[in-house]
């Protein structure tokens, strides 16, 4: 059974509602449960609830604890590549949508291993590859070719990209790529559609499944998210953390991590139809990790450095730092050549956000995975 | 008897081996290494760069003074865990090599069959192994069989700190054990470490406990104490424990 026929047994609304009808006895009930497998069904609902609100500090202090017991006071670093804005979907929040007048590059082979080894010169071991969805600009050759260049100098590859078929995820794990991250955006059925205007990413289900397929063409690290911002927050919570339990099961063999980006308000951008405030966002974070101690969280530099910062010990687990979002930001920094797909708040350099994190008490990792794995 | 902890051929004052994962820092993790006593510390090949001189675990480490034991962690098939093996010998470790093979990522559970397969390959190829394993008895002489070092069967699931949840499982591995037995992984107070040794256990590897305590160092010189207490105690009569109750007026007493 794929996720999509879990989701279709169950409804947005009804969710919705058992979550808003959650007590504070349900919440107090969470805070005290939980074995090494993490909190159930029930409980992590309430902790997503409002009741669960006046609890923030009693769960923070909780999934702080089961973070640094599982992983250690460390914190993973990754940094993006972006090989290609070309695109042709037209998502109503992205900058790469295709109808957004930007100009449009796709990187050469040698313009990518100039970017890796630069990336690779700030202490990078663990790099995202990122592209729009245009087949035409970054095939599936493409991206066999790149791997061949980058594999040398980093111990782990994953990939943001436009979604495939089995065969063709077999053919990228088998050159040596050992992630696969790939955002849902919303779990809403209904909101997808209406944000997700033109293009073959207008296939909820396709997209729904996409880590299925990563699973099954045997990815060793599997990224989930949820655009935060498009819908209710506490229900996309909720589907966030079946999809991880779902692959965990069905993939055992693979790690999964789960993304947060969140839409930020800004001046004549997208706006933002249910914002997450700072405090909601906690809440997501650490109802999640009470739910799923052992699974990976990431947070990109669409957040500020403060906020960051403050995350640190809470219930993250890696990071990207000194990310550009534009192909051939990092060696042309000066002349951007090509649109961003958003801006980045935390713009301090890598050495900068290790600094920090060890201010913090916590030790910056670059490698934490090697070529002989993949 | 001999004091000593004999790992293939090679002498530790210690029996409490340490890992170096999950520490705030690699000067944090220096000192509680220091504080342990330990001889034997072993590193994640994953987490290093061999090649680079000023990685900053290998450079915490003073090789004169500890065994650095490479360890397979990531590895899923008994294919990787030799591949890595091999990387570090290539890039000048000691031929000795903590065998981690585990495909699970949330439990971290040992894979037996891939474990075994790749013992049998790199005790051919000229290592010293010592192989992370489940509370299996026949497992465990399966590798012994093979020609591994040590066995290290877990006490409970990685990083869980529960303590010894495999006892009768370990009582067994350690009573027909021909190779040293040495709990790893699981442990999370020095009460639990002497109790591993209390019941005959040769040695015991943390982390976790140690790594993440409030004060790492501190739980380092505690779990060095444990270790000796424990190791204290079974010397003096307490690892002999009976499967039968003994009466205190005998059934047969009468015979004699």
């Amino acid at each position: 059974m794929s996720f999509y026929d879990e989701v279709k047994r169950t409804s947005w609304t009804q969710i919705e509602r058992e979550i808003e009808g959650c007590s504070e006895a349900d919440v107090e009930s969470a805070l005290g449960a939980g074995g090494p497998g993490g909190v159930d069904l029930h409980h992590f609902m309430s902790l997503l609830s409002p009741a669960a609100e006046r609890y923030l500090e009693e769960s923070a202090g909780l999934a702080h604890t089961i973070t640094r017991q599982r992983f250690g006071n460390t914190i993973g670093l990754f940094a993006p590549l972006y090989v290609s804005n070309f695109c042709k979907n037209s998502c109503a929040y992205c900058g790469f949508n295709t109808k957004n007048e930007i100009a449009r590059l796709a990187l050469t082979p040698e313009q990518v291993k100039l970017e890796g080894e630069y990336i690779h010169k700030l202490g990078f071991r663990h790099l995202l590859l990122v592209s729009g969805e245009d087949r035409q600009a970054a095939s599936l050759d493409y991206f066999i070719e790149i791997c061949g260049l980058l594999r040398p100098i980093f111990s782990s590859l994953a990939v943001e990209i436009y979604p495939m078929g089995v065969e063709e995820y077999r053919a990228l794990t088998g050159c040596g790529i050992d992630g696969l991250t790939v955002f849902q955006e919303t779990y809403s059925e209904r909101a997808y559609e209406r944000y997700h205007l033109g293009g073959k990413k207008r296939n909820f289900q396709y997209r729904l499944e996409t880590p299925d397929r990563g699973g099954e063409a045997g990815f060793r690290r599997i990224g989930l998210g949820a655009l935060l911002g498009l819908e209710n927050w506490r229900v996309e919570g909720f589907y966030m953390g079946l999809h991880a339990k779902h692959l965990m099961r069905k993939y055992w063999k693979s790690q999964v991590s789960i993304s947060f980006p969140r839409l930020r308000p800004a001046a004549g951008a997208f706006p933002v139809p249910c914002e997450v405030s700072d405090r909601a966002f906690v809440q997501l974070l650490t109802a999640l990790r009470l739910f799923l101690p052992d699974t990976g969280f990431a947070l990109s530099t669409r957040e500020p450095a403060g906020l960051r910062d403050h995350l640190i010990p809470l219930a993250i687990t890696a990071m990207s730092a000194g990310s550009r979002t534009d192909p051939g930001g990092y060696t042309h920094p000066q002349h951007q050549e090509a649109g961003a797909q958003f801006e980045i708040s935390d713009d301090r350099d890598p050495e900068a956000v290790a600094e920090a994190i060890r201010q913090k008490g916590y030790e910056p990792v670059w490698k934490d995975w090697d070529e002989a794995l993949s | 008897m001999e004091e000593a902890l004999i790992i293939a051929g090679r002498r530790f004052g210690s029996r409490l081996l340490m890992g170096t994962g999950k520490f705030s820092s690699s000067e944090v993790m220096k000192r509680a290494i220091e504080a342990s006593g330990a001889q034997i510390v072993t590193v994640a090949l994953r987490r290093v760069e061999l090649e680079n001189p000023a990685d900053s675990i290998l450079h915490a480490i003073d090789r004169e003074k500890y065994l650095l034991l490479p360890n397979t962690s990531g590895a899923r098939d008994a294919g990787e865990a030799v591949r890595l093996a091999r990387l570090a010998r290539v890039g000048g470790c000691e031929p000795w090599i903590k065998l981690e093979v585990i495909p699970d990522p949330r439990y971290l559970l040992p894979d037996p069959v891939e474990t075994l397969k790749a013992a049998e390959i790199l005790v051919k190829e000229g290592f010293i192994v010592l192989p992370y394993i489940q509370a299996d008895p026949i497992l465990a002489k399966r590798l012994e069989e093979a020609g591994t070092a040590t066995v290290m069967p877990l006490g409970a699931p990685i990083g869980s700190n529960r303590g010894i949840r495999t006892r009768d499982a370990i009582e067994i591995i350690i009573e027909g054990a021909t190779v040293p037995v040495v709990v790893d992984a699981g442990l999370g107070a020095p009460s639990h470490a002497a109790e591993a040794l209390e019941m005959g256990a040769d040695g015991v590897l943390v982390n976790t406990a140690i790594a993440v305590a409030r004060d790492p160092a501190a739980m380092a010189a505690a779990f060095k104490k444990g270790v000796e207490a424990g190791r204290q105690a079974y010397l003096a009569g307490l690892g002999r424990t009976r499967r039968q109750a003994e009466a205190s007026s005998p059934l047969t007493g009468f015979l004699r």
